[in-house]
């Protein structure tokens, strides 16, 4: 008998297909030398390869936060049948148990011994007292915490920033091996080479990125497992454990709208564009309609109707996170809905375009079928639109996220995200002293997400967008190469 | 000898593509003197554009000068601080662009255009400002002038935008006018305006005209000296007598001979084989040994320096070494023996008429008719009659060139052929049946019959497709080849046909050059065994070299397989070469048409006439004087009354307001349409 | 041109029917009355009689399309949910919200705060905007050039909300430079519009400003720009007069779209700073489920598009002329 029943949520299916769909499609990638051509620049790019990097690492986190199972609840017979818990959990969660199982009572500041407010206190004598009282877990390890505080907290920073280094310098070295082995040189020279950025990648920005990653990340585990580093919410959890897990709910939304509303949009877009006339028409009036109507109203109506559905169909959801979970893939889908057109229309024009192009015309003059004109000419030609504009939404679609939690038709109350963190929060503002962490973190963490995600996509958007033509170099490092490369048109004038 | 008014010594412009750098301009030097028009001839990416740029010191972001200098009057503009440069760009030194269409702001009228120029460098303002800029389009012989300076760019045709360029140059007398392909982008009657302009202005006002141009018809009737531009660096320079006479190095030989005409015919033109070599790393011989027929193993070796070719002509070639002076004109002969790289001549038999058999294709009347949607509920309200009934007749293993300025319908005539655009009227029989009529399904069939190749060769291949799959699609949508297998041998037959190798076809096309990708696009048209193709300018946007290849390949493939060819070009000498008969068409009619000869020899519509004598030719003994032509071509939707010719043509008289002329012929294969040759009876009548 | 506007505007009821017909097919449809009153009231056990009473209150106890219980025909189709809730609308009859206000009345009264504060944004952002824009384009392929866009992507890579909640806890909180929050009309206004103006401004900074950037440097690369310079004329010459005007006309197309919404306000800003103007009003009925209430915002939000669609056309016809005269 299993010990748990593993649990597959809707959008975790989604999560799953996209996976196997980015696989298959970066083995296609790897196969057609002209396709590898254009992400070898997105490669070369500074700033892209530090985004991803980043990017890289809370992809791993939310993909963990999306293998999902119910534990069996305590020993029973044998032969009975076996009840689990109504709680969904994740892979995610089981390594994160530390965080998550440490619940404070309610506020207490990052890296506190205490609880935030005074509270009142039976005191062994019997009298009463308000003091802080000590909290249940974070720094429970003290027995005297005015005293030992500061040299434990240094004692376990330390110890992560130096497993943080050491994690950072096998990493290096093993860099340099597979390096110096693919380009049959030693060690020391692919070392060189590395920092003084000769590299076509720029290993030397990757791995800086990857030091400040692992420094940042040492400190963080060595002194989480002791203390609430980013203190506790109203409800005494963990805030660096909700700031993690909003990471997954974050990528759902940037990737899961766009996949759901990506074959609408090119299937629309390029069949009005093709065909024109009255499908044109059809097409055009379809988009300028869900255009019209202002994407937060449509959204909070669509929303609150799927609220409305929920409620009143209880008997569909047997548990919380799957409830959650259906309106966060149903506000995926909406937020697809207002946001296809704009790809739509994209696509429209270029086929406007390509349609007039004479190899188009050449497979008219074979007498070639629409479907597979379409399918071979078109399609491959517009798909760095596509490629774009998804790397291009994601951001905007994390944010929006955010936004639309705080008018109230975001994802699920219950359901942890950057949006509810934030909306919990900000009720706390007018405290004094204030509770700052929450937001804080939800800041940090939303921050890095977006903006790696955005580096990330300038450097894809300029790899595939034939107008933009970045330089390398600025002129005085092109005078600079041609001294370098000597007198010969010296000679040659005298 | 007297100071020339610019000397450049071994300029050195580098571009920063991205992925490399490229050393477009790589050690130039040159003078012009005052009041001389010095043409710099290259073929495209050698370089000369951005010579002129560099020279004015107006490269784009991604190139930069790195060494070397321009004087103008012995002082060095690439010293000179940006804010003085500025002093002299459209003072001194004024430059108009190739593409006039794009080099005028959107946003800004004609005479704002002009009156800016003025502005920044004489502070003329008001009336005195008005006054000059109307005189400056008058100087450049602006129709209407009062009223156009008004109007917008969108408003001016392509020769009247050119036109406001000149004006603009001139604005404030500079001493150096910089042209750079200034009549590329134009149709050749308005060519011929424009370079008469140029040239009289020159003359009149003793300025210096820097011409940069790939066409030797060009040069031959503005230049005073040439320089031949090759990879970045000049590798001839000579009067113009002296390089017509006799061009000395090897390249600019083969540039003359690969140039079609009429009286290579009976040959295969002269090719340039190989392409030109990347600019992105240095060179250590002669940058054109590869493809040159007498180079030596010293030429692959060092990098030959000027020499004296005699009579001023100084060539960058070995040939013309000292070393080789014992020999006295030896360089010169060793030159002048190589042997055309001629493909043998080409059969005869090609040439003789079949009068008698019957057409493969018989156009009947053709009319496409784009209809125009105006108003409130977007009525046809008119239409724009691209093709407006032309018939013609092509035969087995014949050529028929369709000869037309831009906008007079014949690319729609090839596409009506082919219904990629749906014909209005009029019938397109093809082995009897009527393509213009049939269903779908029918048309299908028959598609394999008639192919066609497009002009712009980066368009004409998918990008995404391999070269094997291209080529296989045809086959495949028409059912040719049984399988897989077959096909594929197919394939490889085809690649071998059109002079790739069989390796090929699992690449993609940006592996491959203009004329390379022309040659794939040329094999899957004959991929479904055609035997009409419709060629729409196939080697319009190709180099002269790399054009002469593909004419040759055209002409090989239609003797060997017995292709009939519906050949559209605005190029004369192209039909001269290739075609067998000729049909000339004006605003969607076909107004004179008969074999070459007939036509091109003797002329009789006033249209032919001046569109031939517009045509800048290389032998200027056999130039004869330009027929100008007024107005501009008028628009399809609304065509003149009558002759649709007469509004410009020199030669019209009454009847000719009144209907469209009927059919004159002259022989049992020439005819035109045009009163000046009708029966008396017309005359009469009117 | 007439006929071109007179079309566009024809073109634009066509779309108003078919937002009118998605609304109620939205709020009808998926959802009949009786789940909302049952939302309303509180899930367990709801008597059908409360429900009823609920539905009738507002007038939703009608039949949705066709009343065949009414005595004339024109009853028949006028005495329904759909006349009354949704055709009604197109005269602005917006009738009563779930809490029995009249929506008219209140969207009139909210108008005005909206557009005191969406206003000053608008034009103050375009201005600061494109003097951004124009900066780093004047300075491209730099390092000015380089770390203004990372600077303007950093800036877009915050959500709009730390903006608000930055500029609250800076500006009021710590340095008590104007109220942290409120609304006065007249004068006073002033005080209290200041810094959301301010952060509205900052906010979209960096995503406009990179915009922008693009639409400069693309007419930049143009050949007549090279003309210009041909000229003979200086950088910041050929920047203003000839890349300003032309960039202008990408630029302007996209604001004036949204101009008509300047009426709307702004949803975050003004509930945040309790600004009460239709923004604030649309988050309030969205929090408090009144269904009324956002059915009428997504017609009056569709609307006003329409009318951005319809200035956006004028507008090009004003600034290219190959529109005005073509």
């Amino acid at each position: 008998m299993m010990p748990f029943l593993p649990v597959v949520l809707f959008t975790d299916w989604l999560v799953y297909l996209l996976v196997a769909v980015i696989a298959a499609v970066a083995w296609h990638v790897r196969r057609h030398e002209h396709l590898v051509a254009p992400w070898r620049r997105v490669v070369r790019s500074k700033s892209g390869m530090v985004g991803l990097v980043v990017l890289a690492v809370l992809v791993v986190i939310g993909l963990l936060d999306s293998l999902h199972y119910r534990p069996r609840l305590g020993v029973q017979q044998a032969d009975a049948k076996a009840a689990y818990a109504v709680d969904v959990l994740s892979v995610f969660d089981v390594l994160s148990e530390p965080l998550r199982a440490r619940r404070e009572k309610t506020y207490s500041a990052p890296l506190a011994t205490e609880l935030y407010a005074k509270e009142t206190i039976e005191l062994s004598d019997g009298g009463q007292a308000r003091e802080y009282p000590r909290l249940q877990y974070g720094g429970a390890h003290l027995q005297n915490p005015q005293e030992d505080f500061v040299a434990d907290v240094a004692k376990h920073a330390l110890t992560g920033v130096a497993s943080g280094l050491f994690g950072w310098l096998a990493l290096t070295i093993v860099l340099c091996a597979s390096l110096a082995h693919r380009h049959q040189t030693r060690v020391g020279e692919s070392w060189r080479r590395i920092w003084c950025g000769e590299t076509e990648v720029p290993w030397a920005a990757i791995l800086l990125t990857s030091l400040a990653i692992l420094l940042i990340a040492g400190p963080a585990i060595a002194l989480g497992v002791k203390y609430h580093i980013l203190g506790t919410d109203k409800v005494g959890q963990d805030v660096l454990y909700l700031a993690l897990k909003s990471i997954r709910t974050g990528l759902v939304i940037g990737t899961l709208t766009t996949l759901v509303m990506l074959p609408f949009a090119i299937a629309l877009g390029i069949m009005a564009g093709y065909f024109g006339g009255w499908i044109d028409d059809i097409i055009q009036y379809l988009y300028t309609t869900l255009n019209s109507i202002p994407g937060v109203l449509l959204i909070a109506a669509a929303v609150l109707m799927t609220q409305v559905y929920i409620d009143t169909h209880p008997e569909m959801f047997t548990t919380t996170a799957q409830r959650a979970d259906f309106r966060l893939l149903f506000l995926c889908i909406i937020l697809g809905v207002t946001s296809w057109t704009s790809l739509c229309r994209l696509l429209r024009g270029e086929t406007l375009k390509l349609k007039e192009l004479e190899y188009i015309q050449a497979a008219h003059a074979f007498g070639v079928r629409h479907l597979r004109i379409v399918t071979r000419h078109v399609l491959p030609n517009v798909m760095h639109i596509v490629l774009i504009s998804v790397v291009m939404e994601f951001s905007g679609l994390v944010l929006a996220e955010a936004v639309l939690s705080y008018v109230g038709v975001g994802v699920d109350p219950s359901m942890i995200s950057f949006g509810t963190m934030i909306n919990n929060a900000r009720l706390e503002m007018a405290r004094e002293p204030m509770v700052w962490w929450s937001l804080a973190a939800a800041f940090i963490f939303m921050f890095a997400l977006v903006l790696s995600a955005n580096l990330f996509a300038d450097a894809v958007r300029d790899a595939f967008d034939p107008r933009i033509r970045s330089r390398t170099l600025t002129p005085a490092r092109l005078r600079e190469l041609a001294a370098g490369s000597g007198g010969r048109g010296a000679e040659r004038a005298a | 000898m007297t100071r020339p008014l610019l000397r450049v010594r071994d300029l050195r412009t580098w571009i920063d593509t991205g992925d490399a750098v490229v050393r477009a301009v790589d050690g130039v030097s040159f003078d012009v003197g005052h009041g001389e028009t010095f043409a710099l001839l290259g073929e495209s990416g050698c370089g000369k554009s951005m010579t002129a740029l560099s020279v004015m010191r107006l490269l784009p972001d991604a190139g930069s000068i790195v060494g070397g200098s321009v004087e103008l009057d012995e002082r060095d503009l690439l010293q000179l601080p940006e804010a003085e440069m500025r002093n002299i760009r459209g003072r001194r030194i004024a430059m108009i662009f190739q593409e006039p269409m794009l080099s005028l702001n959107p946003v800004m009228t004609a005479g704002e255009n002009i009156a800016e120029t003025l502005g920044r460098h004489t502070g003329l303002a008001g009336a005195a400002l008005e006054a000059r800029v109307l005189a400056l389009l008058d100087a450049v012989h602006m129709p209407d002038a009062a009223r156009r300076r008004h109007e917008y760019p969108f408003q001016l045709s392509g020769g009247m935008k050119q036109r406001v360029m000149i004006a603009m140059a001139l604005a404030c007398d500079p001493e150096l006018l910089i042209a750079d392909e200034p009549t590329t982008a134009l149709d050749v009657t308005i060519q011929a305006e424009v370079l008469d302009l140029l040239r009289e202005l020159q003359k009149s006002r003793r300025m210096s005209l820097m011409l940069i141009t790939h066409d030797l018809g060009v040069v031959a009737e503005m230049a005073h000296r040439v320089a031949v531009m090759y990879a970045g660096e000049i590798v001839e320079t000579a009067s113009r007598e002296a390089f017509f006479a006799r061009p000395a190095h090897p390249y600019s030989r083969k540039l003359f001979d690969s140039v079609p005409a009429g009286h290579k015919r009976g040959e295969a033109l002269a090719v340039i084989r190989g392409g030109v070599p990347p600019l992105t790393g240095g060179f250590s011989g002669c940058r054109f040994a590869e493809r040159c027929d007498s180079a030596w193993e010293l030429c692959r070796r060092t990098a030959p320096g000027w020499h004296d070719a005699g009579g001023g002509q100084k060539a960058r070639c070995h040939l013309f070494a000292p070393g080789e002076k014992m020999k006295e004109e030896g360089g010169r002969q060793k030159a002048e023996g190589i042997p055309a790289r001629s493909a043998g001549p080409l059969h005869p038999s090609s040439f003789i008429l079949h009068p008698s058999s019957a057409p493969l294709l018989a156009v009947r009347d053709l009319q496409v008719h784009f209809p125009v949607h105006r108003g409130l509920l977007k009525r046809v309200v008119a239409r724009v009659k691209a093709v407006d009934g032309v018939s013609l007749a092509i035969e087995s293993g014949r050529t028929l060139g369709l000869v037309g300025e831009s906008g007079c319908g014949k690319t729609t005539v090839g596409k009506g052929i082919l219904r990629l655009v749906e014909p209005t009227g009029g019938e397109v029989l093809f082995d009897g049946a009527d393509l213009a009529r049939l269903g779908h399904g029918e048309l299908r069939s028959r598609r394999k019959h008639v192919q066609i190749i497009f002009q712009d060769p980066y368009a004409s291949l998918n990008p995404r497709m391999r070269v094997a799959e291209t080529l296989e699609e045809g086959m495949a949508a028409l059912g040719l080849g049984a399988g897989r297998t077959e096909r594929q041998a197919r394939i490889d037959r085809l690649l071998a046909e059109v002079g790739l190798s069989p390796e090929v076809k699992y690449r993609y096309p940006h592996e491959f050059s203009g004329g390379q990708r022309q040659r794939i696009a040329i094999a899957r048209a004959l991929s479904v065994e055609p035997r009409l193709i419709v060629c729409d300018e196939p080697t319009s946007a190709l180099d002269v070299s790399v054009q002469a290849q593909i004419l040759n390949l055209l002409k090989e493939l239609q003797q060997k397989k017995g292709l009939a060819y519906l050949f559209i070009t605005h190029n004369i000498s192209v039909i001269e070469f290739l075609a067998h008969e000729v049909a000339v068409m004006y605003l969607g009619r076909i107004v004179e048409h008969g074999m070459v000869d007939e036509v091109l020899g003797d002329p009789k519509h006033p249209y032919t006439r001046a569109l031939l004598s517009a045509v800048p030719v290389i032998d200027q003994a056999t130039r004869r004087g330009v027929i100008r032509l007024q107005g501009e071509l008028p628009s399809p939707v609304d065509p003149p009354a009558g002759c649709h010719f007469h509004p410009r043509c020199p030669a019209a008289f009454a009847p000719c307001r009144q209907q469209y002329p009927g059919k004159t012929e002259f022989t049992k294969t020439h005819a035109a349409r045009c009163y000046l040759y009708a029966a008396p009876a017309a005359e009469e009548k009117a | 041109m007439i006929a071109y506007i007179v079309r566009r505007t024809l073109y634009a009821i066509p779309i108003l029917i078919g937002v009118n017909l998605f609304t109620f097919a939205l709020f009808f449809w998926v959802n009949t009355p009786d789940d909302m009153a049952r939302m309303h009231l509180g899930l367990k056990r709801v008597t059908p009689e409360a429900i009823a009473k609920w539905k009738q209150e507002r007038g939703y106890d009608k039949p949705l399309l066709f009343n065949s219980g009414a005595p004339g025909a024109t009853e028949k189709l006028g005495d329904t949910i759909f006349f009354e809730k949704s055709i009604r609308m197109f005269v602005f009859d917006f009738g009563a919200a779930d809490d029995g206000r009249d929506i008219g009345r209140e969207i009139k009264a909210r108008m005005l705060p909206s557009l005191a504060l969406a206003l000053p944004v608008f034009v103050v952002g375009l201005l600061v905007h494109i003097t951004f824009a124009l900066l780093v384009a004047f300075f491209r392929a730099t390092y000015i050039d380089f770390w203004g866009v990372v600077l303007c992507v950093a800036m877009m890579s915050i959500s709009s909300m730390f903006y608000i909640i930055g500029g609250q806890y800076l500006i009021s909180k710590l340095w008590h430079l104007v109220p942290i929050s409120g609304f006065q009309g007249g004068v006073d206004s002033a005080k209290f519009l200041a810094l959301p103006v301010i952060i509205g401004v900052i906010g979209s900074l960096g995503a406009a400003t990179r915009l922008y950037r693009t639409f400069f440097l693309e007419e930049i690369n143009k050949d007549y720009v090279r003309t210009a310079r041909a000229k003979g004329l200086s950088e910041v010459t050929v920047l203003f007069k000839h890349v300003l005007k032309n960039a202008m006309i990408p630029i302007l197309t996209g604001a004036v779209v949204a101009i008509p919404f300047l009426f709307m306000g702004s949803l975050i800003t003004e509930s945040f700073f309790g600004i009460p103007g239709l923004g604030s009003y649309t988050v309030d009925a969205i929090r408090s489920q009144d269904f009324a209430v956002v059915r009428s915002m997504v017609f009056i939000g569709s609307f006003l598009y329409i009318v951005g669609l319809l200035l956006t056309d004028l507008s090009y016809t004003l600034v290219d002329p190959r529109i005005r005269l073509g």
